[in-house]
């Protein structure tokens, strides 16, 4: 029988929540790191009982724990983060220039081939890499190359917060910063260039033609087609069909474009979700419903997945890193709000149940699939 | 030998259930308990200060003897009280946030 583990990291601490295949009856953890903000906990593709977690405080700064034993024990690795060579500055929220200053880790991406790889994408924005399972970190500096004096942070923060590596493509990743925009590499992490034709910011950026300063939400690829990107930004869902090279619109029919998370069906290529919300300036679901949009069409047409979702007075949010699928067929599809619920579909979207009501804000979620 | 109070989460990353005892050598400074507290917990590295600068870090504190002594430097010596383990050297999380 096929195994399900959810990982969620949350404001107060992470939570593992397991089921077998059929995903209807859940075990949920024990709270661990209770206490520690858990921006993101990831397994090891490679070995999936390898876990890292990113434990963070506003105190006591940054941790990463490692687990070799799927989440029931865990230790500190290595938590210094330290830019290479002199930090130099970024846009400031004045127009000045502002040192570079490390504050945290939001995202976690482990290798799919090798256990003790892992890149780490870092507020202020930086990419950094470790080959010995955590206990060292270096930076990929080529990132920062990338007109990185012109990034700026968005309203929580100049944030690399999503990474995507090139299944079949290893010297290919992507990685996506708040408010900087999408970048890639070609050749391992050694130089980046930004890839943010078609991006479209006016209220924010009055230069249609700028190359950096975009409020890229989140990126996600179906691993059989990496040069296809779906895009959540500030506003707007965007498509690019060439690795990045352009980007089109695909909002179409959804109520609002404003939202957080995207992510793509394990078995459906041009299946994909996100949660609308309803502006930036009020972060809830538009009419204090609930609902999750699926297009089967790669965008622009949408339908909204409400089965089993509040359809009144529900005011939460959905954060970029709070939504997951597993590979399962049908596939299963879990999100996390910041009002402590975790949903989960089994069916593809088209029924939700709440796996857990009341945890703390959900950070972020993400999916093992042991079949 | 120097008592450490350590604030609550610093005792469970470390899994001290009590106070830390350092052996520092005279004088017994700021700066020398901190790199022995470290060096005997090397997990502590980067929380109470950083790691690189040694700054300590906004939201923590240094209190013993009932004085504040988080803005002192770190050759500063400690209280006579505190280097003689009459009374602990107290790193405190700062009352704020939520």
């Amino acid at each position: 029988m096929s195994q399900i583990r959810v990982l969620v990291g949350t404001r107060k601490g992470a939570f593992i929540l397991t089921s077998d295949g059929k995903r209807e009856r859940w075990n949920i953890s024990d709270l661990h790191f209770a206490g520690w903000e858990i921006y993101h906990l990831k397994g090891s593709p490679a070995e999936p009982d390898r876990l890292f977690a990113s434990q963070t405080s506003g105190w006591f700064g940054q941790m990463i724990q490692r687990s070799d034993d799927g989440g029931e024990t865990w230790k500190p690795v290595g938590n210094e983060f330290n830019y290479d060579g002199v930090p130099g500055t970024h846009q400031w929220y004045d127009g000045t220039q502002h040192p570079w200053e490390f504050k945290r880790i939001w995202h976690l991406e482990p290798s799919p081939g090798d256990p003790d790889t892992v890149y780490a994408g870092a507020e202020d924005a930086a990419l950094f890499k470790t080959t010995d399972g955590a206990q060292t970190w270096h930076e990929l500096p080529g990132l920062r190359g990338a007109k990185g004096h012109l990034w700026q942070p968005g309203a929580g923060g100049m944030g690399l917060h999503t990474i995507v590596l090139d299944p079949n493509r290893p010297e290919r990743i992507f990685v996506a910063i708040s408010a900087a925009g999408v970048f890639r590499t070609d050749d391992a992490g050694q130089t980046w260039r930004p890839v943010n034709r078609g991006l479209k910011s006016p209220y924010e950026i009055p230069d249609p033609d700028a190359e950096v300063g975009h409020c890229v939400h989140r990126i996600a690829i179906h691993p059989s087609r990496p040069q296809v990107l779906f895009m959540q930004k500030h506003w707007d869902v965007m498509r690019s069909d060439d690795g990045g090279e352009s980007w089109r619109e695909i909002s179409g029919n959804l109520p609002t474009d404003f939202g957080f998370p995207i992510d793509v069906h394990a078995n459906e290529p041009e299946t994909i979700y996100v949660v609308p919300i309803k502006s930036d300036s009020e972060h809830f679901p538009p009419e204090g419903k609930l609902r999750v949009y699926r297009s089967r069409a790669g965008g622009n047409e949408w339908e909204a997945l409400t089965n089993g979702l509040p359809q009144r007075d529900c005011y939460v949010n959905v954060l970029r890193d709070a939504m997951a699928v597993d590979s399962l067929d049908p596939c299963g599809v879990y999100f996390g709000t910041t009002g402590g619920q975790v949903y989960a579909s089994a069916d593809s979207g088209d029924t939700w149940n709440p796996i857990v009501r009341d945890l703390p804000a959900v950070l972020s979620v993400e999916v093992q699939t042991f079949p | 030998m120097i008592r450490v109070v350590l604030p609550y989460h610093l005792r469970t990353l470390t899994g001290v259930d009590g106070e830390v005892l350092l052996e520092v050598e005279s004088p017994a400074t700021l700066g020398a308990v901190l790199d022995a507290l470290e060096t005997c917990h090397p997990v502590l590295r980067g929380t109470i200060r950083n790691s690189i600068t040694l700054q300590r870090r906004p939201f923590v504190r240094f209190f013993a003897c009932k004085e504040d002594l988080s803005h002192d430097p770190p050759d500063a010596a400690l209280p006579d009280a505190v280097a003689a383990g009459r009374e602990p050297f107290l790193i405190i999380g700062a009352i704020a946030g939520g």
